[in-house]
């Protein structure tokens, strides 16, 4: 009897971690597809046309995506110039002055909460506030939406990151007589730099892919433009007009730029993973010495 | 009065200014702008009639949410379903049974299908998954379970492979790494010792997971689960390639739909009356306000395995 249910046991428990071995197989399978067709696809329809000609006319097998590569470009450039400084200081503020107090402990997990906020709302809000206003699509508005989803990205990983640092490091600081924003200045931020870079970088990362605040704000545009309060080409809603259009050429342009969007994209996690990894070692082994 | 207590001053209130900006001022004004964009479509629908409405007609100006409502919890309901057990099974693989350097690599993996835009997870799912879905799936699952009662209405219809089934299977992919890895986390908040204690005590491996670590953390996977909701509700891009847009609610798993995201993605531009634009406006605000509540559920959740874990 015993040795049965000994027996019973070892069977279930092998079949239960089979599945969860099964499960992660099945997590592989989709990457796998997914990054496959987007290689295969994508690379082969990487050509020199895509990215120095303008788009051509439907249904013609001529013309590339440079207006999309251009504005994607810009529209992401602004987002990211208004969006950094703002979470930077939030997030500065959470950790240096923040720390104990329960109102900003609040205010701290409400940033976080719009961290996962569904981007298309930001669309929405920048189109009440910079489209309607000016009564046409502009790329003003989806920098602007960019921005605002990137600040609690930044300010949460900010916040993250300057928690790291040492509260001796401070204190030796303070016990020197400097000021607050001494410490700020040249403790604080100077050991926690890289990981503040890496914060950047994923923000970066995560507005660069985004499709949704920029469908009605700053729209698309078939030619080259630089205005900023015109609408603006962007990599992302061109991927969609192409792929939803029933032109092959176009399906095989939003292959190829989908595939440089990801290429970009997978590049800064990589950059922002090494940069966790070695940076913050780096910071761990001067306070080690310094001890 | 020196210089320097001028500048510590200064700092003080300019980040405080930003501080209270991101986590207060921020989420406010885009409530009260979607708010009082709505105010149109508030005044003609009240909530109630708006909510239960299901006819969506831009050409008799009547707006009613309720086929974009259901469309969003029926495909989130679904992708829950399918996302929750595959991420609980990466994340005890990953915890307690892969060598170092295979966890490395799921990881890594894990994290790679969590980088990639949604647009693109849309695109693949429309050109590539779709026609799959609709030449080989659909027509096997028809015929697997058709003739059963009751479930065999849910695969009734013509396989088209832009429906709810395709939908729910593209965000339950998308919503995957999102779970595994605050479930991942979770597990690795459980002591060693309350594992070691149990594995003394004669206990399997799978024992150890179901009686010791899943328990300690269910609080941190109901979290996960709850976050993952909260992200899949506002997905866009890829529901908008793949649900058709109809406003219709939808009686079988193979009928085209629509969701809240995608009617806002699809008619935002094309919105040409003052009421249209504003019932998209209280669409969206609908759609802060669930999403702000759900998420604030899953934080709690979180924050409370996290509390225990502390003392």
């Amino acid at each position: 009897m015993e040795k049965i249910r000994i027996f019973r046991r070892k069977i279930i428990n092998k079949f239960m971690l089979f599945i969860s071995f099964l499960a992660a197989l099945y997590g592989l399978f989709w990457l796998f597809w997914i990054l496959g067709t987007l290689f295969v696809n994508g690379f082969k329809h990487i050509n020199w046309e895509l990215f120095v000609q303008d788009s051509g006319p439907p249904g013609l097998n001529i013309g590339g995506l440079r207006q999309a590569f251009v504005g994607h470009f810009i529209i992401t450039v602004l987002g990211t110039i208004v969006g950094v400084p703002i979470g930077l200081f939030a997030g500065i503020y959470y950790a240096e002055y923040g720390r104990h107090s329960k109102f900003f402990w609040i205010l701290r997990n409400v940033t976080d909460i719009m961290v996962s906020t569904p981007s298309i709302i930001m669309g929405a809000v920048m189109y009440a506030l910079l489209v309607v206003p000016l009564n046409h699509f502009n790329a003003l508005s989806g920098s602007m939406a960019l921005a605002m989803l990137m600040v609690p990205v930044i300010s949460v990983t900010t916040f993250e990151m300057l928690n790291l640092v040492p509260f001796t490091l401070r204190e030796a600081a303070y016990a020197l007589g400097a000021y607050k924003w001494q410490i700020i200045k040249d403790i604080v931020l100077r050991s926690a730099k890289v990981g503040i870079l890496t914060g950047v970088i994923l923000g970066v990362a995560r507005i660069s892919g985004e499709t949704a605040p920029l469908l009605f704000t700053a729209f698309n545009n078939h030619y080259l433009s630089f205005d900023i309060l015109k609408p603006m080409a962007s990599l992302t809603v061109t991927i969609f007009d192409y792929a939803m259009s029933p032109y092959e050429y176009w399906h095989n342009q939003a292959w190829a730029a989908s595939f440089c969007l990801a290429f970009f994209i997978l590049v800064l996690s990589l950059l922002a993973k090494f940069l966790l990894h070695y940076g913050t070692l780096n910071v761990f082994k001067i306070i080690k010495k310094k001890k | 009065m020196g210089k320097s207590y001028i500048i510590e001053e200064f700092t003080k209130y300019f980040l405080g200014f930003w501080a209270v900006f991101t986590g207060f001022i921020f989420p406010l004004v885009i409530f009260l702008i979607l708010l009082y964009e709505s105010r149109l479509a508030i005044q003609n629908f009240g909530v109630i009639k708006f909510l239960t409405s299901t006819e969506w007609d831009p050409v008799r100006q009547s707006f009613g949410a309720l086929p974009m409502i259901v469309g969003t919890l029926i495909s989130t309901f679904i992708a829950i379903i399918i996302a929750a057990p595959v991420s609980i099974g990466i994340a005890i693989f990953i915890t307690e049974l892969a060598p170092s350097w295979l966890k490395g690599i799921i990881i890594s993996a894990i994290e790679l299908l969590a980088a990639i835009p949604s647009i693109i997870y849309g695109m693949w799912g429309f050109l590539i998954l779709a026609e799959v879905m609709r030449t080989k799936v659909e027509p096997l699952l028809q015929k697997i379970l058709g003739p059963i009662p009751f479930i065999g209405q849910f695969f009734a219809g013509t396989p088209t492979g832009v429906d709810v089934l395709t939908t729910s299977l593209v965000l339950s992919i998308m919503i995957i790494p999102f779970m595994a890895s605050v479930v991942k986390d979770a597990f690795n908040l459980v002591p060693s010792v309350m594992k070691e204690s149990a594995y003394g005590l004669g206990a399997t491996k799978w024992e150890v997971i179901k009686d010791v670590v899943i328990p300690y953390t269910a609080s941190g996977i109901a979290g996960g689960l709850i976050l993952s909701t909260g992200r899949a509700l506002g997905e866009t891009m890829a529901v908008t390639f793949l649900a058709g847009n109809v406003p219709q609610i939808p009686k079988s798993l193979l009928e085209p739909f629509t969701t809240i995201t995608v009617a806002l993605a699809n008619q935002f531009t094309e919105a040409d009356t003052p009421l249209y634009l504003s019932s998209l406006f209280y669409l969206s605000l609908f759609l802060f306000i669930i999403s702000f509540i759900i998420l604030i559920l899953a934080k709690v959740m979180v924050l409370r395995l996290e509390k225990r874990w502390k003392k």
